[in-house]
């Protein structure tokens, strides 16, 4: 064998070496209490749950670019395939408007039965959906509203307004009677209707014990971002009693800055409800103390009632018989107290 | 040598002109064959994506209706890509374009502006947008041609400029289009064919005749190959330069009107990341990146491709993470291809 030969036999070997250990460490399933998480919220068996006719349900949702957003189309995947008389066509999560637009179209020239969207954008997704409802499929509007209420058989929205009403009365509680209280309020993406219905709920909920919001900054649901934002808050502000951070993936960073900062006088109450903040309010022993769920089980929801809804079937708790218009999802706290109800459905951010 | 040297009769610039372009022309004299088995590649790969559309989801895939939403996916970004076209064959980068797109949507839908458009007629909304797109050019032009800025960093710097500005000015809202003519025009397709995707090809054939055909094409490739040897030839470079960041800014306001007749909506997202995708369709296209040597149906086949491809990958329901996967591996394999059969044809000479 010649040197060159050689060379490039070990070439080969070593890149072969080092792939191998690549892929090997690119598992991210923890060994073993992966198993009781999918099926976890084991809903009771109704009458609705027995295989009926087929249906084919197109799934489009933006790009997963945060741990909420993943565990939206995580969720619709794992409730599609519990199901064997549901076909899920995915198309690919996408922050580009345009695109989804084409991948509606593209499920109305397919004639699916089904369509389940959390539009990036949902005046931009609007005449697409009515293109489609036109087309004899039902539509249903997850998360972020149609401008129209024809584009959407079915809306299954979560309750920004209620979460700010949530934490703030949690703090409410929490701070008692205690008149000059220092809250403060790490918010989302600032740009986003439903930051301002958040703060909007926040505020109202604090002022009806006499507090308000002393300091405020928002991040952009990023672990970087919440990181950047609360080291200026915690600089800004040497003493608080609260704060409320919007989001729990950028609560990560929001922790890592109050540790470095070497802080401990307030409480913190997260918001949507990861399951890393559900287990550190479960062991009790940070900052952290409650948080606000925004289900990220939505487009699931959807998938259910896409399948009913095509099926012919009603809600089996509900005396109506068709399925309802609008379905909104409840804000509540969690706390130590409680929250062994709630791990369950908790998201990995 | 001073300007004054290179100050030449207008008849006789256009002489030296060629021969400056010669050069280049002349390695492309000898790749002509090249030139074509480039393209010919590119519409093999075309093709290949084609029938394996048809062989995995058949007539669900050969539909007219599929065949129009993929050319109406493509339009947006293919026009820009025709702008981008010639920016990289003249040398030059710009990575603003999809910033400009959300600029020149938003500020074409704010309600002055609709209502204005109520006033007179709807050609307002489009004139503004044009304006707005050609004005961000001319300042990205002026900044690297005469402020010698360097293309990377103005066009930078106008990326996260624009957006910021149209984040001010739409509020950081989705402004809705309510202005009927504009929605009639934009919704109708003549002959059967949509509308936006007659745009495309508009300025895709007018982007040919002027890379091709016309003077100010032949000075973009003397410009992008070898500025210096343009200058000397009688070339006013800087301002050439100039134009074509105005042009490349011109078909970014285009794809803004269009992305506001797509999706009804004004909104400071709108053409995220689309630099990327029209950077790296001109690029599969067989454009050089270095400059001096561009071609717009080679441009219009690598638009057509990725277009196809997100097409194909959401007919056949594959996981959104592979897809993305896929897409990465299939641009490399595309460029590689395509310089195999360059270099094989020329050889063959």
């Amino acid at each position: 064998m010649s040197t060159a030969m050689r060379r490039k036999w070990l070439a080969a070997a070593g890149t072969a070496a080092a792939l191998a250990l690549v892929v090997g460490c690119t598992s991210n399933t923890p060994e073993a209490e992966d198993t009781g998480e999918a099926q976890a919220p084991a809903a009771a068996a109704t009458g609705n749950d027995e295989p009926g006719d087929k249906v084919v349900i197109g799934f489009s949702a933006p790009a997963a670019d945060h741990g909420w957003m993943g565990s939206i189309t995580k969720s619709a995947v794992a409730e599609a395939g519990k199901y064997e008389d549901v076909e899920l066509v995915q198309a690919e999560a996408t922050n580009d408007v345009n695109l989804q637009i084409s991948q509606i179209e593209q499920f109305i020239n397919d004639g699916v039965d089904a369509i389940v969207l959390l539009p990036f954008d949902g005046a931009a997704l609007t005449e697409v959906a009515i293109k489609a409802m036109q087309a004899g499929i039902v539509v249903i509007n997850v998360d972020r509203e149609f401008e129209d209420p024809d584009a959407a058989r079915t809306t299954v929205l979560g309750d920004n307004y209620g979460m700010g009403v949530s934490a703030g009365a949690y703090i409410c509680g929490e701070l008692g009677g205690k008149a000059d209280a220092k809250v403060a309020e790490i918010a989302g993406i600032d740009s986003l209707p439903l930051t301002q219905d958040r703060s909007q709920g926040f505020e109202d909920a604090l002022a009806a014990c006499g507090l308000e919001v002393s300091n405020r900054v928002a991040a952009d649901f990023t672990v970087q971002g919440g990181e950047s934002a609360a080291a200026n808050l915690l600089q800004a502000a040497p003493q608080l009693d609260a704060i409320w951070n919007h989001d729990d993936d950028q609560g990560v960073g929001v922790m890592a800055a109050i540790e470095n900062a070497g802080r401990d006088e307030f409480i913190m109450v997260g918001g949507a409800g990861s399951k890393n903040v559900m287990e550190a309010i479960k062991a009790d022993d940070s900052v952290l103390k409650a948080t606000v769920i925004y289900p990220s089980t939505q487009a699931a929801d959807g998938i259910k009632l896409a399948r009913l809804l095509v099926q012919g079937k009603s809600m089996s708790d509900l005396v109506e018989v068709e399925v309802p218009r609008t379905v909104q999802l409840y804000a509540p706290v969690v706390t130590k107290e409680n929250v062994d109800q709630y791990l369950p459905t908790a998201f990995e951010s | 040598m001073s300007e004054q040297d290179v100050t030449v009769p207008a008849a006789d610039e256009s002489a030296r002109v060629e021969q400056v372009a010669k050069p280049a022309d002349k390695k492309r004299g000898g790749l002509l064959k090249g030139a074509t088995g480039r393209n010919l590649g590119l519409v093999i790969a075309l093709l290949a994506l084609c029938i394996f559309g048809v062989i995995t989801a058949g007539e669900r895939f050969a539909s007219i209706d599929n065949l129009l939403t993929i050319l109406r996916l493509a339009s947006i970004f293919g026009v820009v890509s025709i702008g981008m076209t010639f920016v990289i064959t003249g040398g030059g980068i710009d990575l603003s374009v999809g910033s400009v797109i959300g600029l020149s949507s938003v500020w074409a839908s704010t309600l002055a502006t609709q209502s204005m458009a109520e006033d007179f007629h709807w050609i307002i909304m489009v004139l503004c947008a044009l304006g707005v797109g050609l004005g961000a050019g001319l300042i990205n032009g002026v900044l690297i041609a005469y402020g010698k800025v360097v293309a990377f960093i103005a066009t930078l710097a106008m990326l996260v400029a624009a957006r910021g500005l149209a984040e001010i000015i739409a509020n950081r809202q989705t402004q809705v289009v309510k202005v009927d003519g504009f929605l009639d025009f934009f919704r109708s397709s003549p002959i059967g064919v949509p509308m936006l995707v007659w745009i495309f090809a508009v300025v895709s054939v007018a982007g040919w005749v002027l890379l091709n055909r016309t003077t100010f094409g032949r000075r973009t490739i003397a410009v992008g190959g070898n500025p210096e040897a343009a200058r000397l030839a009688g070339i006013k470079v800087k301002r050439h330069t100039m134009y074509l960041y105005a042009l490349a800014g011109l078909t970014a306001g285009i794809g803004g009107v269009m992305m506001l007749g797509r999706t009804t909506a004004g909104s400071s997202t709108n053409g995220q990341l689309y630099e990327l995708d029209a950077i790296a369709a001109v690029v599969v296209g067989g454009t050089l990146l270095i400059g001096g040597r561009g071609t717009i149906v080679g441009t219009v086949l690598g638009v057509l491709i990725f277009a196809t491809l997100r097409n194909v990958f959401t007919q056949n329901n594959l996981s959104i993470s592979a897809q993305a996967i896929a897409m990465g591996v299939i641009i490399v394999v595309a460029v590689l291809l395509q310089q195999r059969i360059a270099e094989r044809s020329r050889a063959g000479t």
